[in-house]
């Protein structure tokens, strides 16, 4: 299947930022006709390989040649046409314009200088049955949930025909079905010739598609592997470059024994919530201790949950109350009065500071909480910032960066620090684990269990059913803007029958508590 | 000579370098032009010389602009300090001109306190536009920009009001341990604004709001609040340049008064580095882009420029400040001289924002 010249080679590249060795004399080479997966963990380099390649950034040294060519792109425009078409790993779309005009920005099909709409309209909407989503492509794309922003990303760079495809992190936020279709498109992309590379920390989709691997350590080299001549194991070994037991413990797949509430008064109560056109009304309790998963598909309403109890939207129906509020909450400063947190999955535009400093960004939402007149003092914030900075083995370990500048799997852990410095009585965490590599997943996974044996309660939400059957006392299942059914996670619960309940589950199952 | 640019780069690479640099080159092509231009002398106590008037007459600016970093800092603008320097400098000269004795201490207090007031009221007024109504700020202020000229002709009654009084003078024209009385105040504000922001965490919650309002609202930031506040203390800081430029005529002109001040304030506050985008604030780069601004007009009026061609050479000025700070520029700039072809995309690049 693959060819045997190269169509991309970098050789010898280098790139520092200013205190931070991203790469050191690395080698890639990509073939026609394979996916190659590029791996390593947060802050291996990947993302800088990738624009370093399109010429986002200069290199400081080291070559790119294109089929044979030595090139050196200045920026994704040029990159594009010269045949490699990007998907970077923040999704970086204008949210204000339609979806059609995203995926044809900059090469609108035109008639006399004039852009046919029409026909923009058309073709976009052929482009998304690819990708098996059906759209009104005249809306504004920040109407939609990040899940489908991304896949309008992957829908613009694939309508670009290119010799090269670049993936960074596409699935992070996507559920197995939009996986699945994609890797249709990806298999069907490759069988043409084309050359991807594919960035992702999920092991299982590497094994499910690629045919070649290049693993990245600290901005170094480690290999090239063929995916069948490198088992899991030691692809983890080399990704993380020791053995480490957290990964086994995660294999365990343990339940979690079921907190025993005989009675106890919930600590967040939503009766009836809802909002037009967001979600229909339901209701929740959550308890001291209990971690509750929210389970469905790609715009089933999960985030729209979330966004609810916290404030974040105006419910337009029903009310959500805790132990302490003497009114409804409704905004999200009197749910953090209440001591709920809300990790948002979409780290860049609701989550992050970018010129801030890891620091800064890290103390937010505690120095919110306090009021500007009560500056936290800088020891304690010192304090703070370095607890977590080892805690979540955010990396650089330098808080005074800014927190732009670190990678993306970085810049989640700094968010997820923020709220648990608020030393939260709920956190709602929403895809917290999204960008970040096996290791630290293991270890926010173990970091869940572990506040929540203390007393937090947790509201979870992931595309990965496993993840969430791992770590909730209950799972609540989403399907179409509607809560269908609340599932005690014991024995007999088991992602087939989560799944089956999303596919047809009649309605309101089981309702327990 | 790679070395050296290296062993520079901390210093380069400071925020307030390129600002700094360009005030000192402008000093010394004045000096060079006119070897007097930096004398100093004392007589009868005061200081005097083309220096010291820079000092004394960038006063309001520097005030006008600290209030517009914040503003800015915010990721708003405020159009209308110039029109709100001209109201509290005619309330101010109103009540005293209409005072028994004009050189009453009492009667200017209150004069000073009735300007000072009507101008919290109407940068309040932004403040609801801008944070409660959600007015897009640079219409928002338009609109106090425009009717506050007309407010200012109301309160003079279409005249130009001429006042004498000593105490009042002493704002724009006085002088304390030799220094002028206009830049201590204005230094004053500066360190209480400082104070202020970075003392508390308002600074911080301001650049947050700027930096990214939804995540900050998120957060549990009362952004609201903090913009609003924003605005009211521009206008604080336009009411005190308001008195200092009335001051300093003895007379208030509602049309003249603090005219075009909210353009220099701009371009002060990008100078000192800070973003018309939002987030991060210097504002020790706003006080160096302000004597940047006020040594250029007076350079200007001392090199005998014509009124036309003086605002072409200021705009010429302005535009190779901001182009040596954009990273941009400079990185295209060193490219060139290491001998590698920059593309010619390459100023874009900031544009293409590709993050993590
Ligand atoms: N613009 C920048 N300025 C300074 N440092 C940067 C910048 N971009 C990346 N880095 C640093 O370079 C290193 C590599 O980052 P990169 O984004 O390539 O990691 P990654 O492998 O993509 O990680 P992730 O899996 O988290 O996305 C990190 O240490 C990061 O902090
Ligand atoms: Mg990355």
């Amino acid at each position: 299947m693959t060819g045997d010249r190269p169509v991309l080679t970098m050789t010898g590249i280098s790139k520092t930022f200013p205190g931070v060795r991203a790469l050191h004399d690395v080698d890639f080479r990509l073939f026609p006709g394979e996916v190659h997966a590029l791996m390593g963990e947060n802050g291996a380099g990947k993302s800088t390989l990738i624009k370093v390649l399109t010429g986002v950034y200069g290199t400081d040294a080291g070559t790119v040649t294109l089929d044979g060519e030595q090139v050196s792109f200045t920026g994704p425009m040029q990159a594009a046409a010269a045949g490699v078409s990007t998907v970077y790993q923040e999704v970086n779309l204008c949210t204000n314009l339609s979806v059609a005009e995203n995926i044809f920005i900059g090469r609108e099909p035109r008639r006399l200088g004039a852009v046919r709409w029409g026909e923009m309209r058309r073709r976009a909407r052929d482009l998304l049955a690819r990708l098996d989503l059906d759209l009104d492509v005249s809306a504004q794309l920040g109407t939609f949930s990040l899940a489908v922003q991304q896949m309008v990303a992957i829908a613009r760079a694939i309508d670009v025909r290119a010799r090269v495809l670049i993936l960074d992190e596409p699935t992070s936020s996507l559920d197995a079905g939009e996986v699945a279709q994609l890797f249709r498109i990806m298999r069907q992309l490759r069988d043409e010739g084309i050359a991807i590379l594919f960035v992702t920390h999920f092991l299982d989709q590497v094994y499910g598609i690629a045919d070649r691997i290049t693993v990245l350590r600290n901005g170094a080299l480690v290999g090239e592997y063929r995916t069948g001549e490198l088992p899991q194991f030691s692809l983890v070994e080399k990704m993380i470059g020791q053995e480490l037991d957290v990964l086994e413990r995660l294999d365990e797949q343990q339940k979690r024994a079921t907190v025993a509430l005989d009675g106890q008064a919930p600590l967040v109560d939503a009766e009836e919530v809802g909002r037009r056109g967001a979600v229909a009304p339901f209701s929740l309790r959550i308890h001291a201790g209990e971690v509750v998963g929210l389970a469905g598909l790609l715009g089933s309403g999960r985030t729209e949950v979330a966004r609810l109890i916290f404030g974040a939207d105006r419910a337009d129906h029903g009310q959500v109350r805790t132990d302490g509020a003497r009114s409804p909450l409704r905004t999200p400063i009197h749910a953090i009065d209440q001591g709920i947190g809300f990790c948002s999955e979409n780290r860049r535009a609701e989550g992050i500071v970018p010129e801030l400093s890891v620091r800064e960004n890290m103390i937010l939402a505690m120095q919110a909480a306090r009021g500007w007149l009560r500056p936290i003092p800088r020891r304690r914030q010192d304090e703070l910032v370095q607890k977590y900075v080892e805690a979540l083995s955010i990396r650089p370990a330098n808080p005074e960066l800014p927190v732009r500048n670190l990678s993306g799997g970085n810049q989640q852990k700094v968010l997820l620090a923020r709220w648990l410095i608020t030393e939260p009585r709920l956190l709602i965490l929403d895809e917290p684990t999204r960008g970040i590599d096996v290791g630290a997943k293991a270890e926010i996974q173990k970091l869940v269990v572990q506040l929540s044996d203390g007393g937090m309660a947790v509201l979870f939400i992931s595309a990965e059913l496993e993840e969430v059957l791992r770590l909730s006392h209950r799972v609540a299942v989403m399907r179409d803007r509607e809560m269908v059914a609340q599932l005690t996670n014991d024995d007999t619960l088991d992602a087939d029958r989560v799944m089956r309940t999303i596919a047809s589950g009649t309605p309101r199952e089981e309702v327990t508590r | 000579m790679n070395t050296v640019a290296d062993r520079l780069r901390p210093l380069t690479g400071h925020r307030l370098f390129w600002p700094a640099l360009v005030l000192v080159v402008m000093i010394a092509a004045n000096t060079v032009y006119r070897p007097g231009f930096l004398a100093v002398e004392v007589k009868n106590g005061h200081l005097y010389g083309t220096p010291v008037d820079i000092l004394r007459l960038s006063a309001p600016l520097i005030l006008v602009a600290l209030g517009m970093t914040l503003v800015i800092a915010t990721g708003g603008i405020d159009l209308s300090v110039g029109s709100l320097c001209a109201i509290s400098g005619a309330i101010a000269c109103l009540h005293i001109s209409g005072a028994a004795d004009q050189n009453s201490p009492a009667t200017v207090a209150t004069a000073l306190a009735l300007a000072f007031g009507a101008a919290l009221v109407l940068g309040a007024w932004n403040g609801v536009l801008v944070a409660v109504i959600g007015i897009q700020p640079i219409i928002a202020t338009l609109i106090l920009m425009v009717a506050g000229r007309g407010i200012a002709q109301l309160v003079t009654e279409g005249q130009i009001i001429t006042i004498n009084s000593g105490p009042y003078r002493a704002i724009g024209l006085g002088s304390f341990l030799t220094l002028p009385l206009a830049i201590l105040i204005a230094l004053a504000a500066a360190l209480l604004v400082a104070a202020f922001t970075r003392r508390t965490a308002l600074g911080l919650i301001v650049e947050s709001v700027g930096g990214n309002a939804e995540a900050s609202r998120l957060a549990g930031i009362r952004s609201r609040r903090v913009v609003f506040l924003v605005y009211v203390v521009s206008a604080a800081c336009a009411a005190l340049a308001g008195f200092m430029v009335t001051a300093n005529v003895s007379s208030a002109d509602g049309n003249a008064a603090g005219l075009w001040i909210e353009l220099d304030a701009i371009l002060a506050v990008v100078i000192g580095g800070t973003s018309l985008a939002g987030g991060r604030f210097s504002l020790s780069g706003t006080v160096l882009g302000a004597l940047i601004i006020q040594t250029l007009t007076t350079t200007v009026y001392a090199m005998n420029i014509s009124p036309q061609t003086s605002l072409l050479f200021k705009a010429v000025v302005v535009i190779a400040v901001c182009l040596v700070q954009a990273p941009a520029f400079r990185a295209r700039f060193r490219r060139r001289r290491r001998g590698v072809e920059p593309g010619p995309a390459a100023p874009q690049r900031e544009k293409e924002q590709v993050p993590a």
